[in-house]
């Protein structure tokens, strides 16, 4: 084994390790009540931690919300993505700081944003006299449901006619909530993409070095102005959809035991257990940065700061109009909140 | 300069384009074609096609790909080719281009101008005579214009290109071959309603293809020795209430003119903040000129299902019997 695929290995470990400790310690704030809502990412840590390695700092990320793991390697706070599920905010932060845009929740919408953000990066290659993208590229994240939203597949027409330098990851977690993979397709995805006249890469979404080396090539394919890559990963959501989901209404727990056993932290970690003489030092550091990262998310969390009252109005419009002014003020003086301003 | 609505919006996009190279046109049909309309006649062959699309064909893929185009930097206008082809972008244009702004607590902005060709009175086969101002509207987080005359439909547009708002921009279809003057340096403002003909007996409120046809009531109830004024609203979200109630103060009654339909039409809404604000100055109920609560019609039945002169004349003598 390379020195530096040692360091990649290690990279994707951390990443898949520390996802895993901010979802537990998130569903945990679920449970004491101070999240309304989390959906894991457990089980699906491979396909974040091989993107993460494999996406440039000038790359533009279009995630959704199971990212969690993405989104702290692209250095989004925890606090930002818990804001969201604690009703403090609809889930912003800078995109351009971490060329990262916000969840998306209407599925498969923000595809179609993706290429848009992509059909841009063309025009400004061009500007500037470039020939392709200046190692650019978008990718964009999906879900085995998104797979037959209409917006989707129109991502999929505009991508490639506009041979956009976009790659669409999805992750084919078997279930969309109660609705398993064969209610949305009679044919694997990764097939659908040769009638779009899309590249496409299937791969084994618990392999977080096969996940890597198809991001990377997808990207590399993107940066060098090819045109658009669809990448399925074929992985399992371990938990219900949410928190809120009851998951033994619609499959059967030999199914999610079957796919525990194909644990991608324990795959990576047992192939470095056994190649690393360093492992248990490097991996009691791991445990130590979790524990620290898990203790840093319970206090982000419940230290949010509830909104200003007033927000709403302030970012309906670029600025407030008369008639944001008038409802404003009829808001702030209404009894329950007339203490408050 | 003295053209038609459909000229003055074709010199509007090529100002925007020409004034700032952020801008781009994207739409079914708008480049090669130059638009179902020719509103975009010979702007591919002076921008190329990086800067006037010829996109597939996929309201919603217009939409989406401009608010990513957007968030990329770029200040796209979009064509929907007609009023009844928008219905597969609301999607994008509800949930995402109206809210991404408010979502992200103002670190996106969207500058995408939607134009649409609405209204009917042309003659044409279903879907391509709808007025869905209504469902824009009532959407927050959407700018909502629209223009009766060559003039606005210049100044207007450049108003909507140049805002940081997302802009639903509605061109009456049936006066894209009217014509009037044009001034190219007169100042956009994309808040205000103007008043655009004073009377003191009835103030007749219309906006876009139904301007045209309050005027004409308005000359004729003239040789009846009746004085209507003509508001025309042309910003429908937000309403110019600030501009529009001291002139319904001043007059006392009020007759509000749409082609959409009557329920939860934005007659109703203008009716309810005029009760609201003006209730001691009504000397009658505010009455409403619309397209009535069915399906738009074939087109042999449309000239008196949409509200035509007999119909607001109707509507003025029944406000000044109270």
């Amino acid at each position: 084994m390379m020195a530096d695929t040692s360091t990649q290995l290690w990279a994707m470990l951390r990443t898949m390790v520390l996802s895993r400790e901010f979802d537990s310690t998130a569903i945990n704030l679920q449970r004491q009540g101070e999240l309304a809502l989390w959906p894991s990412s457990r089980g699906q840590e491979a396909i974040h931690a091989g993107a993460a390695l494999a996406i440039g700092p000038n790359d533009v990320v279009f995630p959704t919300y199971r990212e969690q793991g993405l989104l702290l390697a692209r250095g989004v706070s925890p606090d930002s993505i818990l804001a969201l599920y604690r009703g403090t905010s609809l889930g912003a932060w800078d995109p351009a700081r971490h060329n990262c845009f916000p969840t998306t929740l209407v599925i498969g919408a923000h595809t179609l944003h993706a290429v848009g953000y992509a059909m841009g990066m063309q025009r400004d290659a061009q500007k500037a006299g470039a020939p392709e993208n200046s190692n650019r590229a978008v990718i964009a994240f999906l879900g085995d449901g998104a797979m037959s939203e209409g917006e989707t597949n129109e991502a999929f027409v505009w991508a490639s006619t506009q041979n956009a330098p976009v790659v669409f990851l999805c992750s084919n977690n078997g279930w969309a909530i109660s609705a398993p993979t064969s209610v949305q397709t009679s044919v694997a995805f990764h097939k659908r993409a040769a009638g779009f006249g899309i590249r496409a890469v299937h791969v084994d979404g618990n392999d977080a070095l096969a996940c890597y080396e198809a991001t990377n090539s997808a990207l590399e394919h993107a940066h060098a102005g090819n045109g658009p890559t669809f990448i399925e990963a074929s992985t399992y959501r371990i938990n219900a959809h949410t928190t809120s989901d009851d998951d033994s209404r619609y499959r059967d727990s030999n199914e999610v035991d079957m796919w525990t056993k194909l644990d991608p932290i324990d795959q990576l970690a047992g192939a470095l257990r056994e190649s690393d003489a360093g492992f248990d030092e490097k991996w009691a550091e791991l445990q130590a940065e979790c524990a620290e990262l898990a203790s840093q998310t319970r206090e982000a969390c419940r230290e949010l700061p509830t909104p200003d009252l007033l927000e709403p109005f302030d970012f309906t419009l670029s600025a407030r109009t008369s008639e944001l002014d008038r409802q404003a003020y009829a808001y702030s003086q209404q009894p329950l909140l007339r203490e408050f301003t | 300069m003295n053209v038609n609505l459909a000229t003055a919006i074709n010199h509007s996009l090529r100002d925007g384009l020409a004034n700032d190279d952020s801008t781009l046109l994207m739409g079914q049909d708008i480049g090669q074609l130059g638009g179902v309309f020719r509103v975009t006649d010979g702007l591919l062959q002076d921008f190329g096609p990086n800067r006037v699309v010829d996109t597939p064909l996929g309201e919603a893929g217009i939409v989406g790909t401009a608010i990513g185009l957007a968030m990329a930097g770029y200040r796209p206008v979009c064509e929907i080719q007609f009023d009844g082809f928008v219905f597969p972008a609301m999607n994008q244009i509800t949930t995402q281009l109206a809210r991404i702004h408010h979502r992200s607590r103002g670190y996106i902005s969207l500058p995408v101008v939607i134009r649409i060709p609405v209204a009917g009175g042309i003659g044409a086969i279903e879907h391509h005579s709808e007025s869905p101002e209504s469902y824009f509207v009532h959407t927050p987080g959407l700018r909502v214009i629209t223009c009766s005359n060559p003039q606005d439909g210049y100044s207007l547009l450049q108003g909507a290109i140049a805002s940081d708002d997302p802009v639903i921009f509605l061109e009456p279809k049936s006066r894209y071959w009217d014509k009037g003057d044009v001034d190219v340096t007169a100042k956009p403002d994309i808040e205000s309603a103007t008043l655009v003909r004073d009377g003191s007996n009835v103030v007749l409120i219309a906006y876009g293809a139904t301007v045209k046809p309050a005027l004409e009531a308005a000359a004729e109830l003239e040789d009846e020795g009746i004085e209507c004024a003509v508001v025309d609203l042309r910003s429908l979200a937000p309403l110019d209430l600030d501009g529009l109630m001291p002139i319904v103060q001043r007059v006392g009654r009020a007759v509000v003119v749409h082609e959409a339909s009557l329920t939860g039409g934005l007659g109703a809404e203008v009716a309810a903040r005029i009760t609201e604000s003006e209730f001691y100055s009504l000397e009658s109920p505010v009455l409403r000129v619309t397209g009535y609560d069915t399906p738009y019609p074939a087109s042999q039945l449309e000239h008196g299902w949409l509200p035509n002169k007999p119909r607001i004349v109707d509507a003025v003598h029944t406000a000044l019997s109270f």
